[in-house]
């Protein structure tokens, strides 16, 4: 049931009634009622060879490096080349035919918000657009324009990482589906930036095709959103700040999976076991994936944002006016405070109209009882969640007119290989270790069972973030005043920025956001400039703080970590691998119960958030970056993280 | 309608501005009748402007009172009076442009109040002592009410719309006509003696609202009129120069010099009103700029009286080294610093031969690229102006009945061809009107150089009468403003320069913006938006847009009108564009541009300026002679 109307519509329900012949085969009219006549590839790719900007940056290049202007034009036209998508209706007729019948195969239901979809044809006749999903899986890859075909609108193309071109057959079948490609360290490397940007340029200028890229720049391993990278973002708003379109709308877009096919691999890469290589060979191995049952998956396309209309008052648009079009100019601070609060607003609304299942809540409720739960409790606590995150405006696919074990038992089902059920108990599956393994080997398979489950309770994390650190704020804090209160909020909201994805510039808005959505739910009150907890909200603080207490308990040890060693400098890759085994100890020796500190990315996290914090200096020397810590600093975070100091006190300021 | 009613005062009013509107239009032809006082020993007097401007000329529109556009009992637009060339005539597809444009309706008329109401007018003001002094010295004055109206507005949408609505703001409290520059003098000391405060006025052509009066000034407000002050006082032959009163209307200033076989060759669009006084004021531009310049590169000699004195250089040269260029600082005060009486203008012999032309372009895009070629090989014609589709349509409706069959069949032809043969779509084409001066020859000869670049964009020659009728709309286009006011639509003109490689991205944003803001304010039918490449430079461009649309339904059209006008400039700026290239600084928007005014209070406030030298105002578009005290006892702390 959804409390927060959005409806839904079930797009396999007519492929499983009708032919997906005659669905690949149907007539496809592109809806675009803007005057430019659209434009072929060719032409496209010419342009871009063309244009001034790279012209600009090719004679620089060849300066710099003292090659002949030629050699630099042809490398650019290699670049191009290896980059370029040839979008060609048939081949998405094809792929169309193809997915149609995987898609069947793999899911119950594809939901889409068809509401969103006519949003999105609107927004298509007035602006180019800009397609921003979230990626949680390699299926995200084609959905988007598998739907855009079924409904008649304009099929996108879409950034995607190198490795996927590499694949035989499938690289060019992607690139004709309209993929293009993208190294994934492009670095300094000047050429390759102009010729990129201009690419994307051109295509939102032309209005050639949407533009889809994910905004978090990557597959998020622990099925949270990943903090956003920016040069995309840059490219595809600087066309309005130059004028070249009237405006750009920015579309969010929201998958949720009941169950992510590449699951099983998800927990072995965050705990450093490398990815495989996407190859044409390990996709056809993978087709027994297909056996399995991923039940439903939602589509939701969020309400179009004009780029014009969030600039407003903040970028100065006449900043462009005092050098030439195409000269590249390097964005001032305010754009580029706009663009990473625009990222971040992006992910914000694809998390608003993500669909919670079932079981991402009951993940949570596991990942607190790790020692297995009665399934009656189980179910009391799941169905009192349900209703905490509805009261937090969180979509929920919980099926009306079920009973509640029936949708927890099928929820458990399609997690079986997560969960397992004994007599009344509910459990973490994990295998079990060989006979006469080490004591690290069973609790590195211990570690794979609780990340994965800890990945379907990160589904859901997003709708408690805020109101858990409230929740934490007040049990840290010594008195009740609101400053006080506040101050420690903005704290571990800075402490966990790239952890649970705050929108910058925020922090006096989202408190008071925190604050009315426990006060509305009678958790807290608020009497005199002084908040406290109710009798009765005692359990939804606890439970809330119980949610993210892995996390504070992960930075803990890092603090920790850091702090007993005795180095000037350390590189990530050392740092990642001294943080594991000075874990492993820790948890053999029961001393810490989080296995979330032994995921990488809650790692890197930590560093950033040090950084961010000014408590580790980041150096780049000879292609290397170095951490070197400030104890002393980290030593303070430690304790005010764990309540036994205050954090120094900030200017209250609601926007 | 006027021409069928009989009686009411409204239908006269309305015939009056009928007969006014029509004498336009006949854009290089003066005026004949004239109740002025006749020439009395001067070599060459103009004669166009009456004291009593309200003789021959409307009071709430736009020109003469014979001279107007109207819809006749049979539904036809048509042109009243005899001044214009198009007097008289027939235009059969204004109306259903006009329709279906703005969605209006010849049913649904909005039209002025009747006639001038002097008794609803606030009795003047006066400053006794100004006014005793005034009359001991001559100077010719008046305290009639329909005196001070006239003076009391320039030409801004919102200035013509209140008056349509009977509504009167602050007025100035009197007329004053000086006959020569040391009657301004006389006046300007007079002003600053009794504290009274002068607006100069010259044509009345402002829309930069720089006539309006403050309407919290205490102060007694004098209009000071130049049109009295309209000779040439010489003509020197050798060094191609000739020394004018500043209150000279440009179609006088042309008629009189073309008698002695020579020309200024500056043509703004309000040439018939606007004076040279004027022009210096707001640094305009003329339409053939190309061959003769704008007003900066015309300029020899400027004579301005100032409340400290009378500015002028000691030499008439070409150019000159010696610091800043006082001109510059004139030119553009919009009448802030000081009253400029007496101007010495470039002048050429009358060019032997003058030709229209056309192309026609399939889109904008390739329009654009070809002015930008012309530019860049610097042989633009003396004018050469890229209209928009919607331009295009326009002045198309503008096209008068044809008598013959056999025209008619041939326009059917050109059409088919451009169309049908040449697979330009109708709803993109665009056309770029041309005008070439000089030698026979010379001109052929450039003609064909400009028609082998417009082909490399795919440009197709398109005939002189195109070209012709395309310059015509920028004469009649206030009178056309008026015909839109009488029936719910209102709209105006603002113009900008921008650099060249923006120019494309300006003229789509800007319009898109336009169309958007009136949509988001409630106007109930798309707005016309349309705009025209008007100069071309080597770095840059002008570009001129039309913005109109149908108020009904609107509660205060004038302000949303002022709310898109202003999104609209707002759009130029982040754009890259400028506020303004010839009309002057629109006062709504003067906080966005730092004016010369705002400069030189900046610097003189640190006592960089000898206080002799210039002096400054409050508000723009006043002399402001309580300043000048403050001047007094600033110089004195200094001393």
């Amino acid at each position: 049931m959804l409390s927060r109307r959005e409806d839904f519509r079930d797009i396999l329900e007519e492929r499983r009634t009708s032919s997906d012949l005659s669905h690949a085969l149907k007539s496809f009219t592109r809806v675009s009622s803007r005057a430019s006549p659209p434009c072929s590839v060719s032409t496209l790719n010419k342009t871009v060879l063309e244009s001034q900007h790279l012209h600009y940056i090719m004679q620089e290049v060849s300066k710099d490096t003292g090659e002949p202007l030629e050699a630099i034009r042809e490398e650019a036209a290699g670049i191009l080349e290896e980059m370029s998508q040839n979008l060609q209706l048939g081949y998405i007729r094809f792929l169309g035919f193809i997915l149609s019948k995987v898609f069947k195969r793999l899911f119950r239901k594809i939901n889409v918000n068809e509401e969103g979809l006519q949003r999105l044809q609107q927004a298509m006749q007035e602006s180019p657009v800009v397609l921003m999903p979230n990626h949680r899986s390699y299926v995200d890859f084609l959905v988007l324009s598998y739907l855009l075909f079924t409904y008649d609108l304009s099929i996108p193309v879409i950034a995607a990482g190198i490795p996927l071109m590499g694949m035989q057959l499938i690289g060019e079948i992607l690139r004709r589906s309209g993929a293009f490609f993208i190294r994934r360290s492009i670095g300094t490397d000047k050429l390759y930036w102009a010729v990129l940007s201009e690419y994307v340029k051109t295509i939102l200028r032309k209005d050639f095709a949407p533009v889809e890229f994910y905004v978090e720049g990557l597959r998020s391993r622990t099925l949270k959103s990943l903090p956003p990278k920016l040069g995309m973002m840059h490219m595809v708003l600087e066309p309005f700040f130059k004028g070249e379109v009237y405006d750009i709308s920015l579309v969010p877009i929201s998958i949720s999976y009941d169950r992510v096919v590449e699951e099983s691999l998800l927990a072995y890469e965050i705990l450093g076991v490398p990815k495989p290589k996407e190859t044409t060979m390990g996709l056809l191995k993978a087709r027994k994936v297909m056996d399995e049952d991923y039940g439903n998956m939602h589509v939701c396309f969020g309400h179009p944002l004009s780029v014009r209309d969030l600039a407003k008052g903040k970028v100065n648009r006449k900043q462009y006016n005092l050098i030439p079009r195409d000269l590249p100019m390097k964005p001032s601070e305010s754009i580029h405070a706009f663009a990473n609060t625009t990222a971040h607003l992006v992910l914000r609304l694809q998390q608003d109209n993500m669909v919670l299942s079932p079981w991402s809540l009951m993940a949570t409720i596991l990942m607190q009882n790790l020692g297995g739960i009665n399934l009656k409790l189980l179910t009391k606590q799941t169905v009192w969640l349900k209703w905490l995150v509805l009261d937090f405006g969180a979509l929920v696919d919980w099926p009306v007119q079920v009973a509640d074990s029936e949708v927890m038992s099928s929820g458990l089902s399609l997690h079986h290989s997560v969960v397992r059920c004994e007599g009344d108990q509910v459990l973490l599956a994990e295998q079990k270790p060989q006979r006469g393994a080490a004591p690290e080997e069973a609790v590195f398979r211990r570690a794979v069972a609780v990340l994965m489950c800890a990945s379907y309770r990160n589904q859901a994390l997003h709708v408690l973030a805020s109101p858990a650190m409230l929740s934490v704020a007040l049990s840290l804090a010594a008195a009740s005043s609101r400053a006080d209160i506040y101050n420690l909020y903005a704290f571990l909201r800075e402490m966990f920025y790239n952890e649970f994805i705050f929108i910058p510039d925020r922090t006096g808005q989202d408190f008071e956001e925190a604050c009315s959505l426990l006060q509305k739910c009678g958790t807290v009150q608020i009497i005199n400039q002084n908040i406290m907890v109710t009798d009765k909200g005692l359990s939804v603080t606890s439970f809330l703080t119980a949610a993210v207490e892995p996390f504070i308990d992960a930075y803990q040890v890092i603090f920790r970590y850091i702090c007993s060693r005795s180095v000037q400098e350390f590189t990530e890759k050392q740092f990642i691998s001294g943080i594991r085994t000075f874990t492993l100890n820790l948890i053999l020796t029961g001393e810490v119960k989080s296995y979330d500190v032994l995921s990488s990315e809650t790692q890197k996290n930590a560093l950033a958030s040090l950084v961010r914090l000014n408590a580790l200096t980041k150096k780049k020397r000879e292609e290397q970056t170095y951490f070197s810590p400030n104890k002393a600093a980290i030593g303070r975070t430690a304790d005010i993280l764990a309540g036994k100091i205050a954090p120094q006190a900030r200017t209250y300021s609601r926007l | 309608m006027a021409s069928s009613g009989h009686g009411s005062g409204r239908q006269e009013a309305a015939d009056r501005r009928l007969r006014l509107i029509a004498g336009h239009l006949h854009p290089r032809i003066a005026a004949s009748e004239c109740k002025a006082e006749a020439a009395e020993s001067d070599p060459v007097r103009a004669k166009t402007v009456p004291k009593r401007r309200q003789e021959v000329m409307k009071w709430n529109g736009w020109g003469y009172s014979d001279s107007r556009f109207l819809f006749n009992k049979k539904g036809q637009a048509e042109f009243t009076g005899r001044r214009y060339r198009l007097g008289g005539l027939i235009f059969p597809s204004l109306k259903d442009w006009f329709e279906s444009t703005f969605g209006a309706n010849l049913q649904h008329k909005s039209p002025p109040t009747a006639a001038l109401n002097s008794s609803a007018i606030t009795p003047p003001n006066l400053n006794e002592p100004f006014l005793q002094d005034l009359k001991s010295m001559g100077i010719p004055h008046s305290l009639e009410a329909e005196d001070r109206v006239f003076r009391a507005h320039g030409h801004c949408l919102h200035e013509i719309f209140a008056l349509r609505e009977g509504r009167f703001g602050r007025l100035p409290d009197m007329v004053v006509w000086p006959n020569c520059h040391d009657d301004v003098v006389k006046i300007v000391e007079l002003a600053c003696q009794h504290n009274a405060c002068l607006i100069p006025y010259g044509g009345g052509t402002s829309v930069s609202s720089a006539l309006e009066c403050p309407p919290d000034e205490m102060r007694s407000i004098v209009s000071l009129d130049t049109s009295q002050m309209n000779h040439i006082l010489w003509i020197d032959e050798k060094n191609l120069t000739a020394h004018v009163e500043a209150g000279i209307v440009g179609q006088e200033l042309e008629r009189l010099l073309n008698e002695s076989g020579f020309c200024t060759g500056h043509e703004p669009d309000s040439m018939e009103f606007s004076t040279l006084g004027g022009w210096v004021a707001t640094r305009a531009s003329g339409m053939k700029k190309n061959i003769y310049g704008n007003i900066e590169d015309l300029v020899v000699h400027i004579k301005m009286v100032t409340p400290r004195g009378v500015v002028e250089k000691s030499c008439q040269v070409p150019r000159m080294s010696t610091g800043p260029d006082i001109h510059h600082f004139i030119m553009g005060s919009e009448g802030t610093l000081g009253v400029v009486t007496e101007v010495t203008l470039k002048i050429r012999p009358l060019p032997e031969y003058q030709k229209y032309g056309s192309v026609v372009f399939p889109n904008f895009e390739q329009g654009v690229a070809c002015l930008r070629e012309v530019a860049k090989q610097r042989c633009a014609p003396a004018s050469i102006r890229l209209m928009d589709n919607a331009q295009f349509q326009f002045g198309h409706a503008l096209k008068p009945q044809v008598s013959s069959i056999f025209t008619s069949f041939l326009d059917g032809l050109k059409k088919f061809y451009i169309t049908k043969f040449k697979g330009f779509d109708t709803h993109r084409l665009c056309v770029a009107t041309l005008l070439f001066e000089g030698d026979r020859e010379k001109v052929l000869q450039h003609e064909k150089q400009v028609y082998d670049i417009a082909a490399k964009f795919g440009g197709l020659a398109a005939g002189e009468d195109n070209g012709q009728r395309g310059y015509m709309l920028t004469f009649v286009i206030a009178y056309l403003r008026d015909l839109g006011m009488d029936y719910y639509v209102i709209g105006e003109s603002f113009e900008t320069s921008v650099p060249w490689d923006r120019v494309l991205d300006l003229c789509r944003n800007v319009k898109e913006r336009i169309t958007r803001e009136c949509k988001e304010r409630g106007v109930q039918f798309p707005p016309m938006s349309t705009c025209r490449v008007t100069q071309t430079y080597d770095a840059g461009a002008c570009v001129y847009f039309y913005f109109a649309f149908n108020y009904r339904g609107l509660a205060d059209p004038v302000h949303v009108y002022e709310q898109v006008e202003h999104a609209a400039r707002e759009e130029i700026l982040a754009n890259g564009g400028s506020l303004s290239h010839h009309h002057g600084a629109p006062k709504p928007m003067s906080d966005t541009c730092e004016t010369t005014n705002q400069i030189a209070a900046y610097i003189q406030s640190h006592g960089l300026l000898r206080p002799r030298f210039l002096h400054l105002v409050v508000h723009d578009g006043v002399v402001d002679a309580k300043a000048t005290e403050d001047d007094e006892r600033l110089c004195r702390k200094r001393r």
